[in-house]
């Protein structure tokens, strides 16, 4: 019994041990971010006080603001005090919206989300089994066919798809609805709570709204799939055929174990380690708010508001709008770390 | 009747060059003994042991102008029935348990599917597999189940492979250098509990390998291959009088404990070994 506890024990130690690196490697990586917008945003050819004052203000007026900002400190002091305002959440204010840049994000990232998430379960859906079927045929039609696709989604200009898109199932076909989340119609009959459209409706029970709502995201949604979907496809085809070709495939063969439950069971479970990954980062590429996705489709979305910021010298939200996609990054490298711990036992027992 | 019947065995690979052929028209047949297949890499040896159990990888061929087990015509064989026959009348022990044991599957599950592919139902394949464990002297089976491979050791871990082979009571095993890549202390042991199984369960077993020495310690018989056919074929008791001039001189390469031979023998190859 001794023995087992002091393991126990010992295991505790461990994961204690991998926690706090966990936390240091997360702390630093967030200082690094942190430093790294600071400096783009003093060294961008954007005078700050001008966007506040605008360019007919009076000397005095400059100067004024000039020091409430800080600017007349040195760099280093301002670094902390920029610091200090994100560790209380304050980004600051946006010159162009008048309100904290906080509640602006919290206000387009939901529709981001929204798009993103969609986008990638159908990119996985589509793209796990396409790459699986393509790595099974290698060589054969589905093969060439995948891979063509693939190579079409990847290299076609995704804005042109998007109207490309609109122009056969809005305006021609009346499959979908057109640009924007959800029809003025049924803008009102839920109340917002997470922002999740989708999500928000279908807890309150107003399908009507959600069918429109369903509709509005479906077409920007299949285009990110696609988009996605052609990266994860050939990914999942190489990991896929890497992995058949190993021993264990033939031993499994000799066992007499059926060829769908060899590629299913047997190498799509190895697969599916590096494929995390793979598909994490797609996601975290889709929730940076695609710029050219959302303004094809009037998608009130993240990429939508930088791309408006930066056009409008919004330094604020701009450097905040960063930190968001920066921090998005990190978390979910970390979820593929933990993931990571799960799907491979060599990875989780050590230490 | 013999268990298995080979005639005329060829195996193919096409290539830029045309088609290569690594196995050229090996004849043997096997009862309930001990055969050792012998030869140097490229001998066409695993590939003679995969073609029998239909598993040639692709794009190779394999063809022959008779493949029976068990009164059974293999090269008729559809999918299903390789299926029902691999795995519960004949499996393989592969090389290196490292990398034949699936790294992300419990090596008990896996064991459990050999049996549960063929219909046993869980409780039983459980049991039968623990017991299996045992059987191949391993001393906490219980742990063992529930281990994945990389926490295995090389010798514990082949022991695992072979059980998982056994575990369903083939009638016929082919062991593809199932010690290269172990210890040497360690493949005695291995060998060991592998002769005292087939010899208890009275399977018929190819054993492929490049160690003269050993399989004819091991075996009853010897299949000598060179490049693609089998040029001697002898009882290993006769090894001492091989007529074929490559077995004896490889039988000759073998370092000899008392006596100091300058300068060491090399092997002369003869174009005519090809032929």
């Amino acid at each position: 019994m001794t023995g087992t506890t002091h393991l126990r024990g010992r295991r505790g130690a461990l994961w204690l041990g991998k926690f706090a690196r966990l936390v240091l490697t997360v702390a630093v990586t967030f200082f690094g971010l942190l430093l790294v917008t600071f400096l783009i945003g003093r060294i961008v050819p954007v005078d700050p006080v001008l966007a506040v004052v605008g360019d007919r203000a009076p000397k005095s007026v400059y100067d004024r603001v000039y020091i409430e900002l800080g600017l007349d400190k040195p760099l280093w002091e301002q670094f902390w005090m920029y610091l200090q305002k994100v560790f209380t959440g304050d980004f600051g204010i946006s010159f162009l919206s008048k309100r904290p840049i906080v509640d602006d994000i919290a206000r387009v990232f939901p529709a981001t989300l929204e798009l993103a998430t969609v986008g990638i379960i159908i990119g996985t859906v589509v793209g796990v089994p396409a790459g699986i079927w393509a790595a099974v045929r290698q060589g054969k039609w589905p093969d060439q066919l995948v891979r063509v696709l693939g190579l079409v989604g990847y290299s076609a200009p995704i804005f042109w798809l998007g109207l490309l898109g609109l122009l056969v199932f809005y305006a021609k076909l009346h499959w979908v609805a057109g640009p924007g989340r959800i029809d003025i119609a049924y803008e009102y009959a839920f109340t917002p709570k997470t922002g999740l459209i989708l999500w928000d409706t279908a807890m309150q029970g107003q399908w009507g709204a959600f069918a429109n709502a369903f509709s509005h995201i479906i077409l920007p949604a299949s285009l990110l799939g696609y988009f996605s979907m052609a990266y994860i496809s050939r990914m999942t085809r190489s990991f896929m055929l890497a992995e058949l070709a190993q021993e264990y495939v033939t031993t499994a063969r000799v066992k007499g174990v059926p060829e769908w439950r060899i590629v299913w069971v047997h190498a799509l479970r190895n697969a599916a380690v590096p494929l995390v990954t793979v598909i994490a980062l797609s996601y975290a590429g889709l929730l940076e708010g695609s710029v050219l996705t959302e303004t094809v489709f009037a998608w009130p979305g993240l990429g939508q508001y930088l791309t408006n910021s930066l056009q409008n010298a919004d330094m604020n939200a701009v450097l905040g709008g960063t930190l968001v996609i920066g921090a998005i990054f990190v978390g979910l490298n970390l979820l593929s770390d933990l993931l990571y711990n799960v799907l491979d036992p060599r990875v989780r027992r050590r230490a | 009747m013999s268990l298995l019947s080979v005639e005329n065995l060829r195996v193919t690979y096409p290539t830029r060059q045309g088609p290569a052929e690594v196995v050229r028209g090996v004849s043997f047949t096997l009862g309930r003994e001990r055969l050792g297949i012998v030869g140097e890499s490229g001998s066409g040896k695993s590939q003679t042991g995969r073609a029998i159990l239909g598993l040639t990888p692709k794009p190779g061929v394999a063809t022959a102008d008779r493949l029976e087990f068990d009164g059974i015509d293999l090269r008729q064989a559809d999918a299903r029935q390789w299926r029902s026959l691999r795995g519960r009348r004949m499996s393989m022990v592969m090389q290196d348990p490292k990398f034949s044991l699936n790294p992300v599957m419990p090596v008990g599950k896996q064991l459990m599917e050999t049996l549960r592919t063929h219909g046993t139902p869980r409780s039983e394949a459980k049991k039968r597999a623990l017991e299996m464990l045992e059987a191949v002297q391993i001393r906490d089976p219980e742990r063992v189940f529930r281990a994945y491979p990389h926490e295995l050791s090389g010798g514990m871990g082949q022991r695992a492979m072979i059980a998982m082979m056994l575990v369903s009571a083939p009638d016929l095993l082919i062991a593809d250098e199932p010690t290269s890549a172990l210890d040497v202390t360690i493949q005695i042991e291995v060998l060991r509990i592998l002769d005292k199984l087939v010899a208890e369960r009275g399977m018929g077993l190819i054993f492929i390998s490049h160690d003269l020495r050993l399989v004819s310690s091991f075996c009853d018989r010897v299949l000598v291959m060179y490049a693609g056919q089998v040029v001697e074929e002898l009882r290993a008791a006769d090894l001492h009088n091989a007529r074929h001039p490559y077995t004896q001189g490889l039988l000759n390469c073998l370092p000899k404990i008392d006596g100091d031979q300058r300068p060491l023998p090399t092997l002369n190859r003869d174009e005519a070994w090809t032929k």
